[in-house]
């Protein structure tokens, strides 16, 4: 049986500028910080945007569906503990140059294929709630 | 090429050095850097005194124990030299950006013979526990830290090594280009069979495609074998003005053009393209420097801190096709000391000891000079190499060297 992720999380600190998407998941949305004139999403989240340079940009809710880019199955336990666990690296479906590292869930290395289907799912680990992925229910959002 | 030469060909690799190199070696950083360093001073034909510029990668005490090697405070002071021109840091074109910045400071003339050196001590720091990820083993007694940056997207995952990064990228290039591995074993067998050869390397003994396959699994499709191993060691250079070259006692490696460019995003998962990062920029950038070709390199040290890595760097240095570095090295033989493109003559850091990218220009140097000894490339006619490239980095971080040798 593979594991969610390693034994322990070593957690990302709350920013005035991350903290929207690390307790984004508080009602099961995952959430990108978005341009609101050139509408590109941004990622990691930046003052102003990247793209075109506004500083128009707010946080607005994904539909939490992404496709898998590349994983990679862990094995050595750099965390004592660990068993192995699936690291994916996802691209959302909303904007396919915004991509998560993040945990496969749900699914074993042999059920997994890159350009799969996968949807959002989060852990909460104190005050943060990880977005991590398991293979999309085939059902539109 | 229209333009102005490039300033980095003022400059060339007059003296090298390297300190005993090894798996706990139980010394200093500074005490390793100081023998490789008086070792590179004279066999530039130099004394300290002639020494006026001092350059590092990365100092500054970054990084985990062991990998950033003493502060050019402390060797300057360790040596008492007099300096012009002195630089330290982390952020730059991969490893070798201090090498680049001696040079280009060389170039401008702010200073003529500069020290260059990297020491690492990751073996000896590591003591006789097991490799540690980034951000430490978690859970310990105490407070946890948390983590800001680049770190917060990847460490809460257990993508807490540089190897889960990396394995990203094999695995994408199994998907797109066919790799298997079979063809990435070719290049830590290839950098064996060459350590065995040198008798400076880390990890001689034979290997073959059996105990590749059966190493325990790292992160796949990466396995032991495709990793290198934390060492000690320090390796330090001179780069002169190449106005000194006919002076100095050996043949100086002429510096032809260095490849800086970063193009894509710099970032280890948000890169355009996953199968080389920024890689494929620095040696874009470096052709763009220079009237040779990929054609011309006699031999290529290219950075192995992962086996993929190389892969990579054959690809975008254009010594074969995008994708096409499985097929090109399947067999060996096109990578092997007699190929028609010698790659990590001296063992790469997988079999010759991770000195983090200093080690590649080390054996460049010593190649161009006809002095490896049993694993001496010879070209055509029996020459020595004349043309040798080397690439430093992964994933985001990439810088690329094009050397020429000088009269003999």
């Amino acid at each position: 049986m593979t594991a969610d992720g390693p034994a322990f999380r070593l957690l990302p600190r709350l920013e005035p500028e991350n903290e929207f998407f690390w307790t984004s998941g508080a009602d099961g949305r995952l959430r990108f910080l978005r341009c609101q004139d050139c509408r590109s999403f941004i990622h990691p989240p930046y003052p102003r945007c990247p793209t075109c340079l506004s500083d128009d940009v707010a946080v607005e809710p994904v539909s939490g569906r992404a496709t898998l880019v590349s994983h990679t199955v862990n094995v050595h336990a750099w965390i004592p503990g660990s068993e192995p666990y699936i690291i994916g690296l996802v691209a959302i479906d909303e904007q396919e140059n915004v991509r998560l590292t993040t945990n496969l869930v749900g699914m074993e290395p042999n059920d997994v294929v890159t350009g799969m289907a996968l949807e959002v799912t989060f852990e909460q680990c104190d005050d943060i709630h990880l977005p991590l992925f398991r293979p999309a229910d085939g059902t539109p959002s | 090429m229209s333009r102005d030469e490039p300033l980095e060909r003022r400059a060339a690799i007059t003296g090298i050095g390297q300190s005993a190199i090894g798996r706990h070696l139980g010394r200093s950083d500074l005490d390793l850097t100081i023998e490789a360093c008086l070792a590179a001073v004279a066999d530039a034909g130099l004394t300290r005194d002639d020494i006026d510029g001092l350059a590092t990668y990365p100092g500054m005490g970054t990084g985990t124990p062991g990998f950033a090697g003493p502060t050019t405070p402390e060797v300057q002071d360790a040596l008492r030299l007099s300096l012009d021109w002195h630089d330290g840091g982390g952020e730059g074109p991969g490893q070798m950006r201090a090498l680049i910045a001696a040079c280009l400071a060389v170039g401008a003339g702010l200073a003529r013979h500069v020290l260059v050196y990297r020491t690492v001590t990751e073996s000896t720091a590591q003591g006789s526990g097991s490799r540690q990820g980034i951000g430490g083993s978690g859970g310990e007694s105490g407070g946890v830290p948390r983590f800001s940056g680049f770190l917060q997207w990847t460490l809460p995952f257990g993508a807490v090594s540089a190897v889960n990064w990396i394995a990203l990228v094999a695995q994408r290039r199994m998907y797109e280009f066919g790799l298997t591995r079979d063809q990435l074993a070719q290049i830590a067998l290839n950098a064996r069979r060459n350590a065995g050869r040198n008798p400076t390397a880390i990890y001689r003994e034979p290997m073959d495609l059996d105990d590749y396959l059966s190493a325990r699994m790292i992160s796949t499709p990466l396995c032991l074998f495709d990793c290198d191993a934390p060492s000690d060691g320090s390796t330090a250079f001179v780069v002169s003005h190449r106005d000194y070259a006919p002076d100095a006692p050996r043949p100086a490696c002429h510096v032809n053009a260095v490849g800086t460019a970063l193009r894509g995003r710099p970032s280890w998962d948000q890169f355009d393209d996953m199968t080389t990062m920024a890689a494929r920029d620095a040696a874009a950038s470096m052709w763009e420097r220079t009237e040779l070709t990929p054609a011309d390199v006699d031999v290529a040290q290219l950075y192995d801190g992962f086996s993929i890595l190389a892969m990579v760097w054959l690809e975008a240095m254009g010594f074969c096709g995008r994708g096409e570095s499985g097929p090109f090295v399947a067999d060996g033989s096109a990578i092997a000391l007699d190929g028609v493109l010698p790659i990590n003559t001296a063992g790469g850091q997988l079999s010759g000891g991770r000195l983090h990218g200093f080690g590649l220009i080390h054996e460049a140097c010593v190649q161009l000079r006809g002095d490896g000894g049993d694993r001496q490339v010879a070209r055509a006619g029996g020459r020595a190499p004349e043309v040798a490239a080397v690439s430093n980095g992964g994933g985001p971080i990439a810088g690329t060297l094009l050397l020429t040798r000088g009269r003999d």
